[in-house]
């Protein structure tokens, strides 16, 4: 289990435990943590599983493929540090890795 | 009190749920559904999930805490028989009456049977369900072959799904190309060779005349043209009828798809309906159509959940779609009503373009293979009904961020 935290835009934080394997947009759905939609159920087909990765877990988190970047150019408020959290698999090295939520995802 | 009652625990109707008490909803919700899991996502069905990808956890859309904690009832294995719309209530198959204020039919779509000899014999299988799921996973392994009836999206990601898992697959459909009734003849063409280049076989242009079984087991399909098909399972994949048998014996109109208008209600104040099951306004295309697709069933527990709760309604959404197949992602924004122009972007040998369907310089539809900026920034020149300049559109050195500009 690694330990995550959701930070819901309005400030609310979610610190739960996700099981090694599931993405990060997993995580948040499987604890009912609001803020993420996944309309698509994590096909990297939709952009509403939007997250700001805290800085200090960015290099660790990995870069966004291609396919991500370029579905990430089209969403609404992206910032340098903005990923689509069905793309980030959770393993140890995530332990204490904290993301925030955008205001809505559509 | 407003009694909410949500008939049809699928995509749609799970997500209703949801998006009524996130809406601040406070009355009690109920959602019945007649299968025996939580609301689940089907479309892993034939792809993750079938290649053994996914487990069944993954499958749920939430979590059973989820509406343990928002005091969602939720009631599986359970079916409706009626709705009498007089007094408001509901008969369930074991003779119980449940009373509502507001009802919202979710009750989704079946697959489409065969009507030829051999139809119910073992092996002989549809795609719908996750006991659908079970059932085929079961029959597929290296050197099973695979009998695929239909050139449809479940038909051609059964297929590769199946590939992966090391069957034989032979894919019968009836008209000329794959993919005839939602997609353009550039992506049919475009399929069909990548299918084909990983051992699939098609036989188009023909029907199955009958199943042949041994114990009751599909062992062979007959074809019109007389060609003699062995397999040791057949996936039944010609489309799917809307469950609106409920409503149509209440007396709500309904028209291939219980009638709603943009709002998801009924010609019954007090009933909506969602999902697969509805034929709703497309007001981007200026007419009704019956959609099959996740976003549409979210984009339609949106409207009920807002209308219901007096908040206003969400912005009309661009249709949209996705199948995954081997290495390919397609994405499909749009509807191809009204077009007179097709422009193709980037070369489909490199397995990233996409298909641009337009009226005049409107983008109408755009089907993207592998390229995801060309879906996001179709979707928003579709939805914005903002013509484009062709020669750009054309040119895949021109960033469709330059193209939307």
């Amino acid at each position: 289990m690694t330990k995550i935290t959701y930070i819901e835009f309005g400030g609310t934080e979610h610190i739960v435990d996700v099981r090694n394997g599931l993405s990060v947009m997993e995580g948040a759905i499987k604890n009912n943590v609001p803020g993420i939609d996944a309309d698509c159920g994590g096909a990297c087909a939709c952009a509403t599983c939007h997250v700001y990765v805290d800085e200090a877990w960015r290099e660790k988190t990995g870069s966004a493929s291609a396919m991500e970047e370029s579905m990430l150019d089209f969403a609404q408020n992206v910032e340098p540090n903005s990923r689509l959290s069905c793309q980030i698999r959770v393993t140890d090295a995530l332990d204490g890795l904290i993301v925030r939520l955008p205001e809505d995802q559509h | 009190m407003n009694r909410i009652l949500i008939v049809g625990a699928g995509h749609a109707g799970g997500s209703a749920a949801a998006l009524l008490h996130q809406y601040g909803h406070t009355g009690p919700i109920t959602l019945i559904g007649d299968e025996p899991y939580w609301p689940y996502q089907r479309p892993p069905l034939s792809k993750a999930w079938l290649k053994g990808e996914a487990g069944e956890d993954e499958l749920q859309l939430r979590p059973p805490s989820f509406y343990e904690e928002r005091e969602i009832a939720v009631r599986r294995s359970a079916s409706i028989v009626a709705i009498d719309r007089e007094a408001k209530t509901v008969r369930l198959a074991s003779g119980e009456q449940v009373p509502y204020d507001s009802l919202i039919l979710a009750t989704g779509a079946r697959a489409r049977l065969l009507p030829i000899p051999g139809a119910t014999l073992g092996g002989v299988l549809a795609l719908r369900t996750a006991a659908d799921a079970e059932a085929l996973k079961a029959r597929l392994g290296p050197g099973r072959r695979l009998l695929v009836v239909g050139g449809g999206y479940i038909g051609l990601e059964a297929a590769a799904s199946a590939r992966a898992l090391g069957a034989q697959v032979t894919v019968v459909e009836r008209e000329p190309r794959l993919l005839a009734r939602v997609a353009g003849e550039a992506l049919s063409g475009f399929f069909h060779a990548y299918h084909v280049q990983r051992g699939v076989r098609f036989v188009l242009g023909a029907s199955v005349a009958a199943l042949e079984g041994e114990d009751g087991q599909v062992r062979a399909a007959l074809l019109d043209h007389g060609e003699r098909l062995p397999c040791d399972v057949a996936l039944i994949g010609v489309g799917a009828i809307p469950n609106q048998e409920l409503a149509q014996a209440a007396g709500l109109p309904c028209q291939d798809g219980v009638i709603v208008d943009g709002h998801a209600r009924t010609a019954d104040p007090a009933i909506y309906a969602i999902g697969d099951v509805t034929r709703r306004p497309l007001p981007l295309y200026g007419r009704d159509f019956r959609l099959e697709s996740v976003p549409s069933a979210l984009e339609q527990a949106k409207q009920a959940a807002a209308s219901l709760t007096r908040r206003p309604p969400p912005a009309p959404e661009v249709p949209w779609f996705w199948s995954d197949q081997y290495d390919l992602k397609l994405q499909i924004a749009g509807l191809p009503f009204d077009v007179d122009r097709l422009v193709v972007r980037g070369d489909p040998s490199s397995i990233r373009f996409a298909v641009f369907h337009l009226n005049g310089q409107v983008i109408q539809a755009v089907e993207a293979v592998n390229a995801p900026a060309e879906f996001m920034g179709g979707r928003l020149l579709i939805g914005a009904r903002k013509p484009v300049m062709i020669e750009k559109l054309a040119d895949p050195t021109v960033s469709m961020k330059e193209v939307a500009a």
